[in-house]
C-alpha cells in the first residue's frame, strides 16, 4: 500500500475544481483552432470529431476510476463527477457541432437520426447520458439515496458502449483508433462483470 | 477516336476580375501550364464553382496507402519513387507491354481540366487537374473486339507505402470502369494539378480522374491497366458490397447505407458554411446517355 498510500495522501489536498478548469480547455482551444486554420482545410468535420473524441477519453477516464482503485489501491473517486460532467460537456458540444455547423437543417437532422444508425446509436448514448448529467449534484444523490442513484449511473456502461461502436461505424472501413476505444472499454466494462464475483471467493 | 470534351469551365470563368489580370500577365510569361505559382490565388466567387486552393488539395486526401486520416498522404507520401515509372498495359490489346511513364506522355498532349470532385464521405472540391482522356491511350495500345471492361491497379510498395504494412483495404488497390466509361471524353489519366508534376500525396505520377464517380474510383499512382471481358473485382465493392457498388456514380437520390448523399461540404468554405445540394452525375449530365434504361438504384 506504499506507493498507492503515498498518492492518495498527496491527492488529499488536491480539489475536484482543476480537473473542471482544465478538463473544460479542449473544447475553446479546439475552437480558436478552426476559427485560425489549425484544424486544417475541414474545420466542421475536425471539430466535430476532436469534441466526439474528447468526449469518449473523458468517459473511459470515468470507467477507470474503480478498477484503478480494485487494482492499485490509487483512489480517484473524488473526480470522477467532474470526469462525467466534463465528458459531457465535450458530448454536448459535440452535438451542437453536428446539429449547427454540420447540417444545419432540422430536416436533415431528423432524417438522420431515423435512417442512419451510426447517428441512432451515437444519440442513444447521449440521450442515457442526460439523467446522469442531471443527477450528479449531492442534492439528488440525497433525493434519490445511494441505491437507487448508484443503480441509475449504471447507465454509464451501454451510454460508453454505444459511444464507442457510434465511433467504429462512422468511419470507413475497419479503422485502428476506433476499434482501440472499442476494446479498451470492453476491458473495462468486462472487469466489472468480475469484480463483485472474485470479492465472494474472498 | 473520342470525341473532344469541351470544357465549360475555365481560369477566366472562375476567376475575379483583379486576380483575372495578374493572373494572364504571370501565364503570359510562363506559358500555359506554368500555373503553379497561383495556387494561393485561384479563388473566384462567380458561378459558385471556385477552385480549391493547392494546399487545401494537397492536404486533405483519402490514400489509405499512406494512412486512414486526411493529412497523413501529406506527412507520408515523401518517400514514394515516382521515377522510374512504368504502367504495364495488358489483357484484351494489340499492343500489350510495360510502357514507360515518359513514352505514355510521348504521345499524348496534355490540357488543363477543372472538374468537381466529390468524395463518397459527402465533401467535395474542385481540382485543376492536368491530364490527357484516357481514350487516347486505349487507342493507341488498341483495344480489342472482346474487351467490355477496363481494370486498375495501384502500386504495391509496402517499404515506401505504411498504410499497406496493415490489412485496412485488400491490397493492392483496384479499381475498373466500363469501356465505354473509360473512352468518355470527361475520363482523363491525370498526371498534375495546378500546372505543377502531380503531388505525391495526390497519386503521383499518374492517376485517374473519372469526374461523375466518388473519388475513390479515381484511382491513384496506377502501374497497371488491363482490358477485359468480365467485370473486374473494385477494392471498397470488395470491402462492403452494400455501401460501395461497382458504377459509383454521383447520385443525390442513392443514398450511403451509412449517411445522406443528398448534400455535400465544399472543403475550404470554413467553420460556418452551408451544406450545398449534391447534382445528379456530380453535374456532368452528359454522362446520362452511358447509363440509359439502367436502373441506377440497382445498378448504384
Amino acid at each position: 500500500m506504499g506507493l498507492a498510500g503515498t498518492i492518495n495522501g498527496a491527492l488529499r489536498r488536491v480539489p475536484a475544481w482543476p480537473v473542471y478548469v482544465l478538463g473544460m480547455l479542449p473544447a475553446p482551444w479546439f475552437l480558436y483552432l478552426g476559427l485560425t486554420g489549425g484544424l486544417g482545410v475541414e474545420p466542421i468535420e475536425a471539430l466535430e470529431h476532436r469534441l466526439g473524441v474528447t468526449a469518449l477519453q473523458f468517459l473511459v477516464a470515468g470507467l477507470a476510476v474503480t478498477p484503478l482503485r480494485r487494482l492499485t489501491g490509487i483512489n480517484l473517486i473524488r473526480y470522477r463527477r467532474a470526469l462525467g460532467l466534463v465528458a459531457f460537456f465535450h458530448l454536448s458540444l459535440h452535438l451542437a457541432t453536428w446539429l449547427f455547423l454540420d447540417l444545419q437543417s432540422w430536416q436533415l437532422i431528423w432524417a438522420d437520426i431515423v435512417k442512419r444508425p451510426y447517428i441512432t446509436v451515437g444519440m442513444a448514448g447521449f440521450v442515457l447520458l442526460v439523467p446522469l448529467a442531471l443527477t450528479s449534484n449531492s442534492l439528488s444523490l440525497r433525493r434519490l439515496g445511494p441505491v437507487r442513484w448508484r443503480r441509475l449511473h449504471r447507465l454509464t456502461y451501454p451510454a460508453v458502449l454505444l459511444g464507442a461502436i457510434h465511433y467504429v461505424m462512422l468511419v470507413k472501413g475497419w479503422q485502428i483508433e476506433p476499434l482501440v476505444y472499442l476494446a479498451a472499454i470492453l476491458a473495462l466494462l468486462s472487469l466489472r462483470i468480475r469484480l463483485p464475483r472474485r470479492r465472494v471467493a474472498v | 477516336m473520342a470525341g473532344r470534351w469541351r470544357n465549360t469551365l475555365n481560369w477566366s470563368d472562375v476567376t475575379p476580375e483583379a486576380a483575372y489580370l495578374s493572373r494572364r500577365q504571370i501565364m503570359a510569361g510562363a506559358g500555359a501550364l506554368a500555373l503553379g505559382g497561383l495556387a494561393g490565388q485561384a479563388r473566384a466567387a462567380e458561378g459558385g464553382l471556385e477552385p480549391n486552393t493547392f494546399e487545401e488539395i494537397t492536404s486533405y486526401c483519402n490514400f489509405y496507402e499512406f494512412g486512414t486520416g486526411k493529412e497523413d498522404p501529406k506527412r507520408n507520401a515523401g518517400a514514394l519513387t515516382v521515377d522510374p515509372w512504368s504502367v504495364k498495359i495488358d489483357g484484351l490489346v494489340d499492343k500489350p507491354g510495360t510502357y514507360d511513364l515518359a513514352d505514355i506522355l510521348e504521345g499524348v498532349s496534355l490540357e488543363e481540366r477543372i472538374y468537381r470532385l466529390r468524395c463518397v464521405e459527402a465533401w467535395s472540391m474542385v481540382i485543376p487537374w492536368v491530364g490527357f482522356e484516357l481514350a487516347d491511350l486505349l487507342d493507341r495500345v488498341g483495344v480489342q473486339p472482346g474487351a467490355k471492361y477496363v481494370a486498375f491497379e495501384t502500386l504495391f510498395r509496402p517499404e515506401e507505402m505504411p498504410g499497406q504494412r496493415a490489412p485496412i483495404l485488400d491490397w493492392p488497390y483496384v479499381e475498373g470502369l466500363r469501356l465505354d466509361e473509360a473512352m468518355h471524353p470527361l475520363t482523363i489519366m491525370a498526371t498534375g494539378l495546378y500546372g505543377q508534376d502531380m503531388p505525391k500525396q495526390n497519386g503521383a505520377p499518374i492517376r485517374l480522374v473519372v469526374p461523375w464517380k466518388y473519388g475513390f474510383k479515381s484511382i491513384k499512382s496506377v502501374v497497371r491497366i488491363s482490358l477485359t471481358e468480365t467485370e473486374p473485382p473494385t477494392t471498397w465493392n470488395k470491402a462492403s458490397a452494400r455501401e460501395y457498388g461497382f458504377y459509383s456514380n454521383v447520385n443525390p437520390q442513392v443514398d450511403h447505407p451509412r449517411w445522406s448523399q443528398a448534400t455535400e461540404r465544399r472543403i475550404g468554405a470554413g467553420l460556418f458554411s452551408k451544406r450545398q445540394p449534391t447534382l445528379m452525375f456530380n453535374g456532368y449530365d452528359e454522362v446520362a446517355d452511358l447509363y440509359a434504361g439502367m436502373d441506377l438504384k440497382k445498378f448504384f
